[in-house]
């Protein structure tokens, strides 16, 4: 896969390159911008031809639809930067969210915050397990975590058999979770929200998070240069599980039940969020929050198609063209910019 | 410079050369021995192994029964697992496989409910799969984009196509003595009659990967595109067909899907990719490009075929067998990587100790 690094390698903006241009440069040169606009026009046209899209209802489940692959997206996109990957999301969703409705169903009483606890904490360990095949035996995510998709699928089959868990099993107070709103925000998508920020700031605010970036671009350069890198990639893979985790608990509490094959599918949907949301699939460049507003872009779509009566059989081709749309533009822009970095080149010289 | 010039007659031998790299050490093994003992020959053994011992310890096994039945489930990924394995071997991947299978079962649905001639539905789904791999072989070799986020796109795309096509409907009346031809056994031996295409498929991606230039330019493009581009080899256009390679035989696979279990619908042979590409790994073929086999890559296949049915008719729980496949693709990429640490461990060893002896 080393293959398609080479033109990678310059599409980080320089900072500084275009400064006296003024803000509005700056903004336009944003990557989550192509998402940001897709989406606006996505909103406004389903709003204009079906006002009923905007009702605070409507705004309410776009919302609660995107929440899950937004915590997932994030998690993915630590992972990504650093030119790994986590297939094995889906069946980590799983377990946790069946591990979840056990939880309940032995414990009645249990306290809810207690249950997001043994839900991370469970998803981290899952993490950390990718994160060790990954960093000590040094072959690709992609191939580990293709491995442990299965396995940890497999291990949720073993468990849950053909059990479920449905809505009775839980209480209350769980459930309403996703069902109560905070000025208009559900409290789950809050949560998703504040996930988002962390995250954001981890990355572009603090050095360890800046060297996920640094890995991403070159892992050669990040380890000359004196980062560690195994650890790094590890925490990335232990925060992505404990994430997965969270994802998995506010999934036993959105949807009415979970079983063996919860999840089954889902890292696809979560690696094209962060694609679309202008993530680069070979590391070193893209932000948490492109990835949330490409989640938010991708479950947007299928609502939006019920609202303007298309075809619901349309919606995995849009979100197809939309992926190898996200990849054209991430191309041109980075051609763009090496351009631009060689013409500024040549004036310092 | 002039040190290491001198004629190596006249040089004592150096007791120790902590200089030279691992890797430029005598490996020692050369000829017949190297291919007995690659990495591709091991899958082999695993197999042969693993076949022997159940048809020793699972009663039921050793029959024809069996060998039909395994070889009809694993037709769909040893088809599609030939042009995988040499568009991984160049170092890429493609992820839209199983959807370009879907939509080519769906197209001959809809052309063949729509009261067209069977071997043009035929060709028509075939030519689909074709034009499928030439979309993925134009954005990828031709556009310069990651083979992986476009494949992930295109799995959407065609998927979603095959949707658009026949939506939530299935199509089963095709031809009774076409779709009994697809699951009729050669005489008593239990074998398919389609493993005779199957294997001119095999054949064919072979001899192309390990016997005419084209092959092994695709090695070459694995290891280094910039060096393989510098010695002559058209790295965009070996990589253009093999996406359509790719796509051509997804379409095979689809019909082939469609007409064994008489259904046309869109979701057929969905979560295959993943099935394909973690039997080319076991089958020895490195994910960073360069390395692997077919012959290696035909056995990881069987192996997880076999490996399936045997724990099926000794009544181990289905649910295990998930786990299996995964356990095995980790197994198969964490072993070597830990052979190559003890290896430098007794490298270092080695320099160190004779550094002592050269000290006293």
């Amino acid at each position: 896969m080393s293959s398609a690094l080479d033109h990678k390698k310059v599409t980080t903006p320089v900072p500084g390159a275009g400064r006296g241009q003024g803000a509005l440069a700056s903004v336009l040169r944003l990557r989550e911008l192509p998402v940001l606009i897709a989406l606006a026009v996505l909103v406004l046209v389903t709003y204009l031809i079906n006002p009923l899209f905007l009702t605070p209802q409507g705004v309410k489940d776009l919302l609660l639809n995107a929440t899950i692959i937004i915590i997932l997206a994030a998690g993915q996109t630590l992972l990504i930067i650093t030119r790994n990957i986590d297939l094995s999301v889906g069946s980590m969703l799983g377990l946790v969210a069946f591990g979840t409705g056990s939880i309940f169903s032995s414990m009645p009483g249990i306290p809810i915050v207690a249950v997001f606890a043994i839900g991370m904490a469970f998803g981290a360990v899952l993490g950390a397990f990718n994160g060790i095949l990954v960093t000590v035996a040094k072959v690709p995510a992609l191939v580990i975590t293709l491995g442990t998709l299965y396995v940890f699928r497999g291990l949720n089959n073993a468990w849950a058999g053909g059990k479920q868990f449905f809505a009775g099993d839980r209480p209350d107070a769980f459930g309403a979770l996703s069902v109560d709103t905070v000025l208009g925000f559900p409290i789950i998508t809050l949560l998703a929200i504040v996930v988002v920020l962390g995250v954001a700031v981890y990355m572009s605010g603090t050095r360890p998070g800046r060297d996920l970036y640094a890995i991403g671009s070159d892992p050669d350069a990040a380890t000359a240069f004196g980062i560690k890198v195994s650890k790094r990639v590890f925490l990335a893979f232990l925060a992505n599980g404990a994430l997965a985790g969270l994802a998995g608990v506010l999934y036993a509490s959105r949807f009415n039940s979970v079983g063996a094959t919860t999840g089954t599918g889902m890292e696809l949907t979560v690696v094209a969020a962060a694609v679309v949301g202008g993530v680069a699939i070979f590391g070193g460049s893209g932000s948490v929050a492109g990835a949330a507003l490409g989640a938010l872009l991708l479950t947007t779509i299928t609502s939006s198609l019920t609202a303007l009566r298309v075809d619901k059989f349309w919606q995995q081709a849009i979100v197809g063209v939309l992926i190898l749309t996200a990849i054209i533009i991430d191309r041109v822009a980075s051609l763009r910019t090496a351009k631009k970095l060689r013409i500024s080149e040549a004036r310092n010289v | 410079m002039s040190e290491t010039t001198s004629p190596t007659s006249t040089a004592p031998t150096p007791v120790a050369d902590s200089t030279k790299p691992l890797a430029s050490e005598p490996k020692g093994r050369t000829g017949a021995a190297r291919i007995l003992t690659s990495r591709d020959a091991i899958t082999v053994y695993a197999l042969l192994a693993f076949l022997l011992y159940a048809a020793i310890a699972i009663p039921r096994f050793a029959s024809p029964v069996t060998t039909g039945f395994l070889l009809l489930d694993v037709i769909p990924v040893l088809l599609i697992a030939m042009p995988m394995t040499l568009i991984i071997i160049t170092g890429e991947i493609d992820l839209s496989v199983a959807s370009t299978a879907g939509l080519t079962s769906a197209l001959m649905g809809v052309l063949w409910a729509s009261g067209m001639d069977i071997w043009l539905v035929l060709t028509t789904s075939l030519l689909a799969g074709v034009a499928a791999g030439m979309f993925n072989g134009l954005l990828i070799a031709v556009l310069g984009l990651p083979s992986l986020a476009v494949t992930i796109g295109t799995l959407a795309l065609f998927r979603g196509l095959a949707l658009v096509i026949i939506g939530d409907n299935a199509v089963a009346n095709f031809p009774k003595p076409l779709t009994a031809f697809f699951t009729s056994k050669l005489g008593a031996t239990g074998i398919p009659t389609v493993m005779i295409g199957v294997v001119l498929v095999m054949v064919f991606f072979g001899v192309l990967l390990h016997f005419t230039p084209f092959g092994r330019g695709l090695f070459a493009m694995g290891y280094s595109k910039e060096a393989a581009s510098f010695v002559g080899i058209k790295v965009a256009r070996s990589k253009f067909w093999l996406y359509v390679g790719s796509g051509a035989v997804s379409a095979l696979a689809g019909i082939y899907w469609t007409l064994r279990y008489t259904s046309a619908r869109s979701d057929n042979a969905s979560g295959l990719e993943l099935a394909v590409i973690a039997a080319v790994l076991l089958g020895g073929v490195s994910i960073f490009g360069g390395k692997g086999s077919i012959p290696g890559v035909i056995a990881g296949v069987l192996l997880i075929g076999t490996l399936n049915y045997a724990l099926r008719l000794a009544r181990v729980s289905d649910v295990v067998l998930i786990t299996v496949t995964g356990l095995l693709l980790i197994f198969s990429v964490v072993a070597p990587s830990i052979g190559s640490a003890v290896k430098e461990w007794q490298h270092t060893r080695r320099v160190r100790r004779s550094f002592s002896q050269k000290a006293s």
